[in-house]
């Protein structure tokens, strides 16, 4: 038997080099030994990548994506599949779990400079994941078609629409219809199950692929490859194969473990994953006293309300558009305009020891914002000036990148890395 | 660690105060209440009221006769003689016969159906309000309701609950509980707010007020139930996952640390 598969094995080795792609991505190729908790969250995008794929494929057998049928047949899912409620709490929990473990990969990128020379594609590439993300995000959210599925897709199409000149024909020819219709269910549909995931399994590939070309960066921000042993062998790297994959088994459970107390008893969580409003279905005549955006979305969302620029007689919901992009955007350059001659935090110096945190914590507050209503305080502070002034700290952080990351003194980065 | 279990609760904090203030009664303040879905004989008492106060007007058309009778454990033919609607067959939705149009044309609104309401509103609000009708001759149906304004539904539970009345709201004193008067020590009225709250009009209704409350807590648990049929069925299995989960972590573990043994 054993025989019979080796053969088999070397069989296809000999048309498709299997043992050459396993030895690139997984025996042999080194990464460094000193990852900490924060490069879980790569393995565990993929993982709830895949989690979304599979319970996604099971929905669609059960789904109807038309205005009359969508609300009941995922009432039919819950209730009549056998097995059906697990399947779709495990994809909406997915969904927000999605972004919390991107959100907290992508703060790792930050802490240690991963976006920097030779890693500028690898961040390129996972930004395109992340915008992809949120397409995806969004147009599943409008499936159910509850009444923030509804509102929700009406006030970000309607964005469109502040676009000068072209905007109003845009916003339609994105809906399909004069409002948000059945027609626009069915092809948010078709994007959100077959276009988008696509494109973010080809994404996510190209990413890897560039991620395994240069190699891993590190909490220490030290290249391992300039410090290889006689055999070519990174000193401070350890096989991927068998070290890393026992590593990151733990970090799958100890995810599991939280997602599934999420997904077993709390799958609403407290109306933050699944909103509560969502439970009554869309109607185009009542709009809902208050919409907010699920809670991923809502450091942007805050943003977009708080902005009241009317430059060149141009809307102030087309100015928070820009801002609101932007704020994603920005991300991009980072690779070029962090000019520290150091990657980590650890050896950058004060004014990015400062800098990182506070943004972490303004985009918090942010998301904060962004999720209750608009009007009203927070903290004896009007909220827009809250929103606003946050913004401004938000766009600083970046601003003035070029500036802090040249002028702080570093410290010396070591030339083997740490285990701590 | 300390910095991460730190951090973790520095994220969690601002979602837990976000999700204490969910679900509002509007003007006042919800009243406590716990469902408790294992109690199989309040959501059968449940089930026959609402069949017999709210089925014409509400129907709960994402759910099953049949599925509904299995869980509440109530035998096949008693459904069939007692809850069923017109002339539906066990396997079928609970549908009513009110055609939206018709509600509308009768009371301003059509009724909603209520499978969902429960998530949608929670137990809280839905006791608060089933506890909030006050008499109003400037409603059509003589009834209003202090948690949804101008609600068009009629008082359905008028004739077990009685009558409720509208009274001032409660005074609010600095501390933060209710003004008393300092000389006979009664709770004192706000005039500012002259409809702020609902007083029972003693001797009216069929139920005394203690009946009427348990009379609603079964109500209200079955909606709970029929909002999310297989919720204790879920809590049972999550156990088991999280029991799974652990025995899988600790080999993890020792897995992880057979192989990372040696390196440093
Ligand atoms: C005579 C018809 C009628 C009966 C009987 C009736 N309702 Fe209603 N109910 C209505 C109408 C009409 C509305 C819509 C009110 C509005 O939107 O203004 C409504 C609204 C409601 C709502 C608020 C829904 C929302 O928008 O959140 C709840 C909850 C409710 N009813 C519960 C009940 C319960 C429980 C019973 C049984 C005790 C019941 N109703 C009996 C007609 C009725
Ligand atoms: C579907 C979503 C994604 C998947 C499946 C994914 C997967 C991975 C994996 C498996 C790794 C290696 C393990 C690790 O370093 O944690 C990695 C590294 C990396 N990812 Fe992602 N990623 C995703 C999204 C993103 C996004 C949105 C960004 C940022 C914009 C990003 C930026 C990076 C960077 C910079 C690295 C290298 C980190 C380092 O070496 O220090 N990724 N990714």
């Amino acid at each position: 038997m054993i025989k019979l598969l080796v053969g088999l094995r070397d069989w296809v080795d000999a048309r498709l080099p299997i043992m050459r792609a396993w030895d690139t991505h997984m025996g042999k190729y080194y990464a460094p030994k000193n990852f900490n908790f924060w490069y879980f969250f790569g393995v565990l995008s993929l993982f709830v990548l895949v989690n979304q794929l599979l319970t996604g494929i099971w929905l669609t057998m059960s789904y109807v994506p038309s205005a009359e049928a969508a609300f009941a047949s995922v009432e039919y899912i819950m209730r009549d599949v056998e097995m059906g409620w697990l399947i779709r709490y495990l994809h909406s929990t997915g969904a927000s779990a999605f972004f919390a473990v991107v959100y907290l990969h992508m703060f790792r990128g930050l802490m240690y400079g991963s976006y920097k020379k030779p890693r500028e594609l690898v961040w390129i590439f996972g930004m395109l994941i992340y915008l992809a993300l949120m397409a995806e995000g969004f147009l599943g959210y409008v499936l159910p078609w509850g009444q923030m599925s509804y509102w929700g897709a009406q006030v970000i199409v309607s964005l469109f629409g502040a676009i000068p000149v072209i905007g109003p024909d845009l916003e339609q020819w994105v809906r399909g219809d004069y409002l948000i219709s059945g027609i626009t269910l069915n092809r948010f549909f078709a994007l959100h199950v077959v276009a988008v995931p696509i494109i973010l399994l080809a994404l996510v590939v190209l990413h890897l692929l560039a991620l395994h070309e240069v190699g891993s960066n590190n909490p220490d921000g030290i290249e391992i490859k300039k410090n290889k042993d006689a055999n070519g062998i990174p000193k401070d790297g350890i096989a991927f194969h068998p070290y890393y994959t026992v590593h990151d088994i733990v970090g799958v459970v100890v995810f599991l473990f939280v997602f599934c107390a999420i997904v077993f008893f709390a799958p609403e969580m407290g109306g933050y994953f699944i909103e509560y409003a969502n439970f009554e279905e869309a109607n185009a005549l009542k709009t809902p006293d208050h919409i907010a955006p699920v809670w991923y979305y809502t450091p942007f969302y805050a943003m977009l309300r708080a902005t009241t620029l009317e430059w060149f007689g141009l809307s102030s919901k087309f100015w928070g558009f820009v801002v609101m992009g932007g704020a994603v955007a920005i991300f991009f350059v980072l690779p070029w305009i962090d000019r520290s001659p150091v990657k980590s935090w650890r050896y950058k110096g004060l004014a990015t020891k400062i800098a990182i945190p506070v943004f972490a914590v303004v985009f918090l507050i942010l998301g904060y914002l962004g999720a209750i209503p608009a009007e009203g305080t927070f903290l004896g502070m009007e909220r827009k000036a809250a929103a606003q002034y946050l913004t401004i700290v938000y766009f600083a952080f970046f601003f003035l990148m070029p500036i802090y990351t040249s002028l702080e003194s570093t410290k010396p980065v070591p030339e083997r890395v740490t285990m701590r | 660690m300390k910095k991460l279990i730190l951090a973790c609760l520095l994220v969690m904090a601002p979602v837990a105060a976000l999700a204490a203030g969910g679900k509002s009664c509007g003007k006042i303040e919800c009243d406590a209440f716990d469902v408790d879905l294992h109690d199989k004989a309040a959501l059968q008492r449940g089930a026959q009221v609402y069949m017999n106060y709210c089925m014409g007007c509400h129907a709960l058309r994402y759910a099953r006769y049949e599925r509904t009778a299995n869980d509440l454990g109530i035998p096949a033919e008693m459904v069939q003689g007692n809850l069923m609607f017109g002339d539906s067959k066990i396997g079928d939705l609970m549908q009513n016969a009110l055609p939206d149009a018709q509600g509308k044309k009768w009371f301003g609104a059509a009724p909603p159906d209520l499978t969902l309401i429960a998530r949608r509103r929670g137990p809280e609000w839905l006791y608060t309000y089933l506890h909030s009708f006050y008499v109003d001759p400037a409603r059509p149906y003589g009834a209003n309701n202090l948690v949804f304004p101008d609600v068009g539904m009629p008082h359905a539970l008028y004739e077990l609950q009685g009558q409720q009345v509208c009274k001032p709201a409660w005074k609010i004193a600095a501390n933060g509980g209710i003004a008393r008067d300092p000389v006979t020590y009664e709770n004192l009225e706000d005039e500012h707010y002259p409809c702020g709250r609902v007083e029972h009009v003693a001797g009216t209704g069929q139920l005394t007020p203690e009946e009427y409350d348990r009379t609603v807590a079964d109500l209200v648990s079955f909606l709970e139930y029929v909002g999310e049929p297989m919720q204790l069925e879920r809590q049972r299995i999550g156990i088991f996952t999280m029991l799974f989960l652990l025995l899988l972590l600790i080999v993890a573990w020792m897995l992880n640390r057979e192989y990372w043994k040696d390196v440093h």
